[in-house]
């Protein structure tokens, strides 16, 4: 059913940009399902800098069951060996990651908007192109889109940004070392409420980018980030905007 | 069709490899040198915050009005051995603190005498491991004092802090610290909680105070100070009931 082409293929993806995702995907996976068996120690959230079992939740669960979690029976002592692994590895790597995107012009020419792509005609019609699965092809497959755009900005400049700032904000050493991190969210029981907050909204957009990925062709889009080739499916011929796209391009 | 085939092989795929993985990191829990690396990470945080931290950096103290309206306990609430309820029973008049080990001059303490010794105040957020914080108000004898009076030995590496509860079947419970934790400013023994004496749930008459470090390292009910040179012949050579028992971190800054 994929379109057979003879158009040799594009490399889309660099090596910096492959090793992080994996890395990155490897660390998020952990630190999520350790960071769940954590939660699980006291599963309630609060605002402010205190919160304990006599002062007012705003959200109280029961434990994440074992299949959610790492290690899969409770021990907090092993989740957080897991989580503080992962943690340091993920920061280092993101930090990598985003000076090298800065040097290589990663973010300049993949992930940073172009003035036309903010227009609202361009970016409803990205939405109804979406919304009837019409993925990209031939010229217009070859940069990622305005929402694809959306999605990997707020991951990399939002979201695990969040992450690291409300994680480091737990650490009571930290705070000793660099008391703004509690002070900038209000308080350390409200960087942990937004600790997790964050963590599922990564979670949500990782599923977007799953389901994305699956209904996109899944299989090109995985090989070119193991190896950084990727084959652009050709323009349909009814579609102008691929046509004039591959007229530009 | 056959892409059908592909998503579908590909969904049930991702499913299973999530599973797969979670078992695999289940089964690195259980292996020896897997766990080593796991618990290694310890060394690498304690190292990073050492660096980042400046020696005497203060925890922060809090206002009056920022103290939490309870403070809850946590671990044991009552010792409830025999030899704990009679101290209790006279108002622990009959209670001493030792410092011994690498000292010169071995002390024995009365309550008395720490609330004639100068006294530190400080408001504090106490971070429990399990996630929740409360914050209180303590007194208390700055440790390096005591310290100084004892002669401590250029030997001693560490404190260990004897406790007159179980922390389990297990064992008593203690804790320890090294010199870094020992010296610092708010590094104290606090007799007191929010103006009152300490409660036995909050461990009186006694408890160790080291503000940039989680809850499980603020040892209550003290009996014992004593300094060492090394952890490894001290019960289960870990440094502290739960580091030996559940495996926690030693260093308790993260």
């Amino acid at each position: 059913m994929a379109p057979r082409t003879n158009d040799p293929p594009i490399y889309r993806h660099r090596l910096p940009t492959r090793l992080w995702h994996w890395i990155n995907a490897l660390c998020l996976y952990v630190l999520f399902t350790s960071g769940l068996g954590i939660f699980n120690a006291h599963p309630r959230l609060y605002w402010g800098e205190y919160g304990a079992n006599f002062d007012p939740a705003w959200l109280e669960l029961g434990r994440f069951p074992g299949w959610l979690t790492l290690p899969s029976w409770y021990s907090l002592a092993l989740s957080r060996h897991w989580h503080l692994l992962a943690a340091p590895i993920f920061i280092f790597a993101l930090l990598l990651y985003m000076m090298t995107s800065l040097a290589n012009g990663h973010f300049r020419r993949d992930i940073a908007f172009r003035r036309e792509e903010l227009r609202p005609a361009h970016i409803w019609q990205d939405i109804k192109d979406h919304a009837r699965l019409r993925f990209p092809r031939g010229a217009a497959a070859m940069r990622y889109n305005v929402l694809q755009k959306g999605v990997y900005a707020k991951i990399i400049f939002l979201f695990l940004p969040v992450m690291i700032l409300t994680g480091l904000a737990m650490s009571p050493g930290m705070d000793a070392a660099w008391p703004w991190l509690t002070q900038i969210w209000g308080g350390r029981q409200t960087a942990r409420s937004v600790h997790f907050i964050a963590a599922w909204c990564l979670v949500a957009l990782v599923a977007v980018h799953l389901l994305a990925l699956l209904l996109a062709g899944p299989l090109g889009h995985i090989r070119a980030m193991i190896t950084g080739w990727y084959r652009v499916p050709p323009a349909r011929p009814d579609d102008t905007r691929e046509k004039a796209g591959e007229k530009a391009a | 069709m056959s892409i059908l085939i592909t998503r579908r092989t590909l969904v049930t795929g991702a499913g299973l490899t999530a599973a797969g993985m979670l078992a695999g990191c289940d089964r690195l829990s259980r292996n020896e040198s897997a766990r080593e690396l796991l618990f290694s990470a310890e060394n690498f945080h304690r190292w990073a915050q050492r660096s980042l931290l400046a020696r005497d950096a203060l925890a922060r103290e809090y206002r009056p009005d920022q103290i939490s309206p309870f403070f809850r306990s946590n671990g044991t609430s009552n010792p409830n051995t025999e030899d704990y309820k009679a101290l209790w029973r006279d108002g622990f008049a009959h209670w001493r603190l030792r410092i011994d080990g690498l000292v010169a001059r071995p002390l024995s303490l009365s309550l008395a005498h720490l609330h004639a010794l100068p006294h530190r105040e400080q408001i504090t957020r106490h971070d429990c491991v399990e996630g929740w914080s409360a914050i209180g108000k303590w007194r208390g004898v700055p440790l390096g004092l005591l310290l100084k009076g004892a002669g401590l030995s250029t030997r001693a590496r560490y404190l260990v802090f004897h406790c007159a509860d179980m922390g389990g079947p297990s064992g008593p419970y203690y804790e320890s610290i090294d010199m870094v934790d020992a010296w610092h400013p708010q590094t104290i023994l606090a007799f007191a909680l929010n103006d009152r004496p300490l409660k036995v749930a909050n461990g009186a008459p006694l408890r160790l105070r080291v503000e940039r470090q989680l809850g499980y390292k603020q040892a209550k009910y003290l009996m014992r100070v004593e300094a060492v040179e090394s952890l490894s012949q001290i019960y289960g050579g870990k440094g502290g009931y739960w580091e030996d028992v559940a495996g926690y971190d030693w260093y308790a800054g993260i």
